[in-house]
């Protein structure tokens, strides 16, 4: 990443309140830190194996999220990728509901079917998580199309990570979205890692937003890493797609651990981790928060523990919560019921079997 | 009651579907201004415009994936992919996406999407444009696969598939567009997942779906001719779900099947026909269930060679007589040997 884009700071709030400014940011460490709390509560539950599966976190990722939500409005829909418990979260959904997928439980957002990559809530518009790279990029393309056909105003968010810009799905959904005129942002978190491999050895255009011009599509890059920068950024890449013209925002982050919870992350420098560390943002924020005047020591520490209050109701809310009967496990093949659907456990036979030659002698 | 092809049934029914249900829009490539590389569409972007007829670029995976998502907002979307073998284009949004997008989330979005493909060889068109690959969707549980294979069948499946809230592949066949039949002017929607029993008998059944159910009927009604045969003819019809009652149901009375497929032997629909005979009518068969399908290579363009790999009549007909002489019962007024 160049040193230009990691020095964006918010514009000043020339003229404007200064208290009103200060809330926005009070809310906005409130945010992140209630997504720190929970990815951190997620991981000890992964550790003690409360979770299964993969479990991808976003650690690092919390000023993004908060600036990328606060432009949208309840009715917008957003699209995500695996990693995305975080977003779940600041849309507004319960943690103990989103807690309660990672454990599996019915009372989880997807009902226990979808786990840690596959969230969704209808209510809040978060259409998923998804767990294949770049397969929510259609998708989101084609909402986004709905929306124009039925002349709707909501827009579409859609997620990815900085791999994703490689994949075809990419390509083809931005040239669409740009004939079409419809109504999207396309985001990319450049965590400047696909798993272990950088963004220099897996894109000949490492600056990720200039991937709009292909498609004359509007693009912007901004430090993910500041949450008001983000959130100014994102307001603009709205307010296009509103207007019926793409956009494609490159936010650029920080995975603070490995690619997920069981990744040792040996790829990265001791200087890279410590680097890391230094730029965290959630610690600079509070930082900044208390240089300017605006909280107290005390005033952190009591919102670091209503944020860790919620996060460890919400998992003994998620250890409570029933797991999925075995009875259900043929609910969800089909919408509209079809006959001969073959609802068999695996022992089951598809006849029944024959019966014993003594049964047939008596 | 009208006589009419296949491609007019199809015409008429997406037309009438669209003006029925403004929700249902068409997307594809070279639909509307050209009207469709088989012109299924024909007239439809004239008639509804271009926000309902939508021309898409050459990128399936993008505009399949983007009908899925305007499904899951509500829309009822008609994909045509041009033929079958560019569906693998769009493979990942299919499998990965479309089917399973009702079960992952816990059933709070539904997929209704419509993709209409035709398959089929035997034109020249070499390897890749030859195959017949309904079976990677069959596969897959969440989607439905239907392979209607009448101008009737066509018109109440394809009604059924547009007003299904599941993901529906709708197979279609070059050879099958300008077959003519009867379509009922007031035709009600078929019910996805039966077979039909085409034509009663006694003697053997022939299993067959979408072009490979004509051959069944046309052999049946030969060799009924020639030598008297009272063979069985099952249409599948839905692919997934497979109705496999109406299929053993068969077998129980004739103790004999043969299976005819356009797709590859090894692994393909016939194979699970055949599993399904073994499962449900083990102690009513005859004589072991024969299939007939494609050669295993990949489909040359010399004329003599694709010939050779595609099951013919006679090659039909010679699975029915040696399935015949292992059962043992053969009764034939002249022999073939």
């Amino acid at each position: 990443m160049s040193p230009a884009a990691r020095s964006t700071r918010p514009r000043a709030a020339a003229g404007g309140d200064a208290t009103a400014e200060h809330q926005r940011l009070v809310d906005f460490y409130r945010r992140m830190l209630l997504i720190r709390r929970f990815e951190e509560r997620t991981a000890r539950a992964y550790t003690q194996a409360h979770i299964g599966g993969y479990c991808h976190l976003n650690l690092g990722e919390e000023a993004a999220i908060v600036g990328l939500l606060t432009a949208l409005e309840p009715t917008d829909y957003l699209f995500t990728n695996y990693r995305e418990h975080g977003y779940a979260v600041d849309r507004g959904i319960d943690p103990n509901r989103v807690m309660a997928e990672l454990y599996g439980r019915t009372d989880g957002v997807s009902k226990g079917w979808g786990g840690s990559m596959h969230m969704f809530d209808t209510a809040h518009r978060l259409l998923g998580g998804y767990g294949i790279v770049g397969g929510q990029v259609p998708l989101a393309t084609g909402a986004a199309l709905a929306i124009e056909y039925r002349g709707g105003r909501e827009i579409v968010m859609c997620t990815m990570g900085d791999g994703t810009t490689n994949i075809g799905a990419f390509h083809e959904s931005l040239n669409l979205a740009a004939l079409w005129h419809l109504p999207i942002v396309y985001v990319i978190i450049n965590n400047r890692l696909g798993m272990g491999t950088t963004v220099e050895a897996s894109s000949a255009e490492p600056e990720l937003f200039r991937r709009g011009a292909a498609y004359r599509m509007a693009s912007a890059r901004v430090d993910g890493l500041d949450p008001v920068a983000v959130a100014a950024a994102t307001e603009i890449a709205v307010a296009s797609a509103r207007d019926g013209e793409p956009y494609l925002l490159e936010v650029v982050s920080e995975r603070l651990r490995g690619h997920s919870v069981v990744d040792p992350a040996k790829y990265r420098t001791e200087a890279e981790v410590a680097d890391l560390r230094a730029h965290d943002p959630v610690p600079a924020l509070a930082a900044r928060l208390v240089a300017a005047g605006v909280l107290s020591d005390e005033q952190l520490e009591e919102m670091d523990r209503a944020a860790l209050r919620i996060v460890e109701e919400a998992a003994q809310f998620a250890e409570a919560s029933a797991s999925p009967d075995v009875s259900t496990l043929f609910d969800y093949t089909y919408a509209t019921p079809v006959d001969n659907v073959g609802a068999r456990y695996p022992g089951d036979p598809l006849f029944p079997p024959a019966p014993r030659p003594e049964e047939v002698e008596s | 009651m009208a006589i009419m092809t296949y491609r007019q049934a199809l015409h008429d029914t997406l037309r009438d579907e669209m003006l029925r249900d403004e929700r249902v829009f068409l997307l594809g490539e070279e639909i509307g201004v050209f009207e469709g590389s088989y012109k299924i569409t024909a007239g439809l972007l004239e008639e509804f415009g271009p926000r309902r007829v939508r021309d898409t670029p050459i990128a399936e995976e993008g505009f399949t994936g983007a009908a899925i998502g305007a499904a899951m907002l509500g829309l009822r979307p008609v994909v045509e992919i041009m033929t079958i073998n560019f569906s693998l284009l769009a493979l990942d949004q299919i499998v990965n996406h479309a089917a399973k997008i009702y079960g992952m989330f816990g059933g709070q979005a539904s997929v209704p999407l419509v993709i209409r493909t035709p398959g089929g060889g035997g034109q020249q068109l070499g390897a890749t444009h030859s195959q017949n690959v309904e079976l990677y969707y069959a596969f897959v549980p969440g989607l439905k696969v239907v392979a209607p294979s009448t101008p009737a069948d066509a018109r109440a499946l394809l009604q059924a598939a547009i007003r299904d809230d599941d993901p529906v592949l709708f197979l279609e066949n070059l050879a099958l567009y300008n077959t003519k039949g009867e379509v009922p002017d007031d035709l009600p929607p078929a019910p996805i997942g039966r077979a039909r029993v085409t034509r009663q008998g006694r003697d053997l059944t022939l299993v067959g779906y979408s072009r490979t159910a004509h051959v069944a009927a046309q052999v049946a009604d030969q060799l009924a001719a020639s030598e008297g045969l009272d063979i069985e003819v099952v249409d599948l019809m839905s692919l997934r779900p497979l109705d496999r009652a109406t299929i053993v149901a068969s077998v129980r009375k004739t103790h004999a099947a043969v299976v005819l497929e356009d797709d590859w032997l090894t692994y393909g629909i016939g194979a699970e026909v055949a599993a399904t005979i073994s499962d449900g009518a083990f102690d009513d068969l005859d004589a072991p269930v024969r299939r007939v399908a494609m050669a295993e290579v990949p489909l040359p363009y010399a004329k003599p060679l694709e010939t050779a790999a595609l099951p013919s009549t006679d090659d039909v007909i010679a699975a029915v007589y040696q399935t015949l002489d292992a059962v043992g019962r053969r009764h034939v007024k002249v022999g073939h040997d």
